[in-house]
């Protein structure tokens, strides 16, 4: 795995991303880190932003923004339903069912 | 009460009548079980790749075109990232950025105006699937037949001024829909759902008010009433000095009100980007042209033709081609019966009259559609009399049946031969000497009563025509 301090030997300095960043990531990814996990990933994000940074150097005026790297013909798929009903297959992938439903947490919006 | 005006934009989502999803060869069906509808990639499992159903973007053009939009050569997917049980991708496909259609319009008629609505975009997205609440196990079960059914999302300008304008929009973009065949628009079964952007402001002001959206609109009746109840609560607001917040609200259609949805307590950010694993997709000129000479006649072309080529009034021809389904019974009918205001007639009359009473929508219909047709020539050719025409019409409407047979079957024809009806008659005569003496005495209305009594002898079979006529006969002969 390579380490954002191999890439970037001399880091601006990082301050883009703060504590208050972190928390809201935290909510929007549904995961929860430690005092020092937030620490860490404060740090790494501010690398990874500076190195990104780095585009912004380029003389990007009148350049049409790319959406994708391939120029080709679109793939289309004709419409027919092919799929047979293979839900028992389905559901032996989650980790709980009930009623031939995927079980979850309750979520009530 | 100052002077306020409600100002409303409408996104209108509609489910594509495809037979598969948007990306896989799961069937796109509404109403199977739970689940038999999904594939590892609808299910969003890693490693799996989406191909564009072709006939989504053609669906996308076809609306785009009969609602008068500019259509993007170059349109392209972006995918909304969002955590919620019923995308299991935690991402929906959906075109934020370059749209499929873009700065169309809608002619409505409401209030007595004719005014025009501007569409904003038409984009094209994937619908999500379905949560169900289990409060005995306080778990939530999710059936992912709907997700990746295609959709498109028509958004509106903020043109709207009133609910019947909201309503007349719905209305005409449904029918327009369903004459184009890319959707059932069918709001209880959800193929057609929309959200109601609301703001308020005074009468004279060219700033918006704060806008809520409000989700959840299952009938269009329910819309109105929420248009009318939220409009209410921002005016109670402003006049009272309250503060009202930017928030997406659900409309109670039994309580009355609208309230805030629970915001999960933090900040949307969807993180939109271009979906790498989808090719951007062009359109030729071409193309575009071919499904502009493939479009059908829309309800107003249709509505037109009706008014100069059958002389219908402009009322019944307004709702005769408000839906598609009412256009297929009365062009069938008019065409087998040869008689286009005859057939308008007993669509505006009978049809509209059995789909009241049964609580149904003109594409709930199952009746085969030469029916009413052969009814009308049936009576034209005085085998059945009006009435029993309208009971066998009754009968195909429930439970499509062929007429000829019922007809047959019951001993409905019409009597019209004299030999058979004279002897009725004059039993009717010999037992209402009071009616008879009435009318020999110069009332004439009582020979009403008489052909009452005389048809139901002949058990509703009669020819009125025949049956009026040997009764005059029969009551001048009692003058004497």
């Amino acid at each position: 795995m390579i380490r954002m301090t191999d890439i970037h030997e001399a880091p601006p300095e990082p301050a883009s991303i703060g504590a208050e960043q972190i928390e809201y990531l935290e909510q929007l990814a549904r995961i929860r880190l430690s005092g020092e996990e937030k620490e860490r990933t404060a740090r790494d994000l501010s690398k990874i932003l500076d190195y990104i940074e780095m585009l912004g150097e380029l003389d990007t005026e009148g350049v049409d923004p790319l959406s994708h790297p391939v120029t080709t013909e679109p793939v289309f798929r004709e419409d027919k339903a092919v799929n047979d009903d293979r839900r028992d297959a389905m559901l032996r992938n989650a980790p709980e069912h009930k009623d031939g439903c995927f079980k979850v947490p309750k979520t009530v919006e | 009460m100052a002077n306020f005006e409600t100002v409303m934009g409408i996104e209108v989502h509609v489910e594509l009548s495809t037979k598969s999803k948007i990306f896989c060869g799961c069937s796109a069906r509404f109403g199977d079980e739970a689940n038999a509808h999904v594939c590892e990639g609808c299910a969003g499992m890693p490693g799996t790749l989406p191909t564009l159903n072709r006939r989504v973007v053609e669906y996308a053009v076809r609306a785009g075109l009969a609602l008068n939009c500019e259509i993007s050569r170059f349109s392209r997917f972006d995918r909304k990232s969002y955590f919620y049980p019923d995308l299991p991708a935690s991402y929906q496909v959906t075109q934020l950025y370059h749209p499929i259609c873009k700065n169309g319009h809608l002619d409505i008629v409401a209030d007595g105006k004719t005014k025009r609505i501007g569409i904003n975009r038409i984009h094209i997205e994937e619908d999500a699937g379905k949560l169900v609440h289990d409060d005995w196990d306080d778990c939530s079960l999710v059936d992912y037949n709907r997700c990746s059914v295609p959709l498109i999302e028509i958004v509106s300008e903020p043109d709207f001024r009133s609910a019947d304008e909201v309503v007349a929009y719905l209305e005409k973009l449904k029918a327009t829909l369903q004459y184009l065949g890319v959707s059932d628009c069918k709001m209880q079964e959800g193929s057609m759902r929309a959200d109601i952007n609301l703001s308020v402001r005074p009468v004279g002001s060219e700033k918006f008010g704060v806008r809520t959206e409000m989700k959840n609109m299952a009938s269009l009746k329910s819309i109105a009433r929420a248009i009318a109840g939220e409009t209410r609560r921002h005016i109670d607001a402003i006049e009272s000095g309250e503060t009202l917040i930017q928030e997406t609200r659900r409309w109670d259609d039994n309580k009355g009100f609208s309230f805030a949805m629970r915001n999960k307590e933090n900040a949307k950010d969807y993180k939109y980007f271009p979906d790498p694993n989808l090719m951007p997709v062009i359109v030729e000129e071409e193309y575009i042209r071919e499904i502009r000479a493939s479009l059908p006649e829309l309800p107003e072309e249709k509505k037109a033709r009706y008014i100069r080529e059958f002389g219908l009034p402009e009322y019944d021809a307004d709702i005769l081609t408000g839906s598609r389904y009412l256009v297929a019974v009365f062009e069938r009918a008019a065409d087998i019966c040869k008689n286009p205001k005859e057939a308008s007639n007993w669509v505006m009359t009978e049809l509209l009259k059995l789909l009241n009473d049964a609580q149904m929508q003109p594409e709930d219909m199952k009746f085969s559609p030469d029916s009413l047709g052969t009814i009308l020539n049936m009576l034209t050719e005085g085998k059945i009399n009006r009435a029993v025409a309208k009971k066998t019409f009754a009968e195909v409407f429930e439970s499509d049946v062929d007429p000829v047979d019922y007809v047959r079957k019951n001993g409905l024809m019409q009597v019209s031969d004299t030999g058979s009806i004279e002897p009725v008659i004059r039993e009717v005569l010999d037992a209402n000497r009071k009616a008879v003496s009435e009318y020999l005495a110069g009332n004439e209305k009582s020979i009403q009563f008489l052909i009452g009594q005389s048809m139901k002898a002949l058990r509703g079979k009669g020819d009125p025509q025949v049956v009026r006529d040997l009764l005059i006969k029969g009551l001048d002969e009692r003058k004497g």
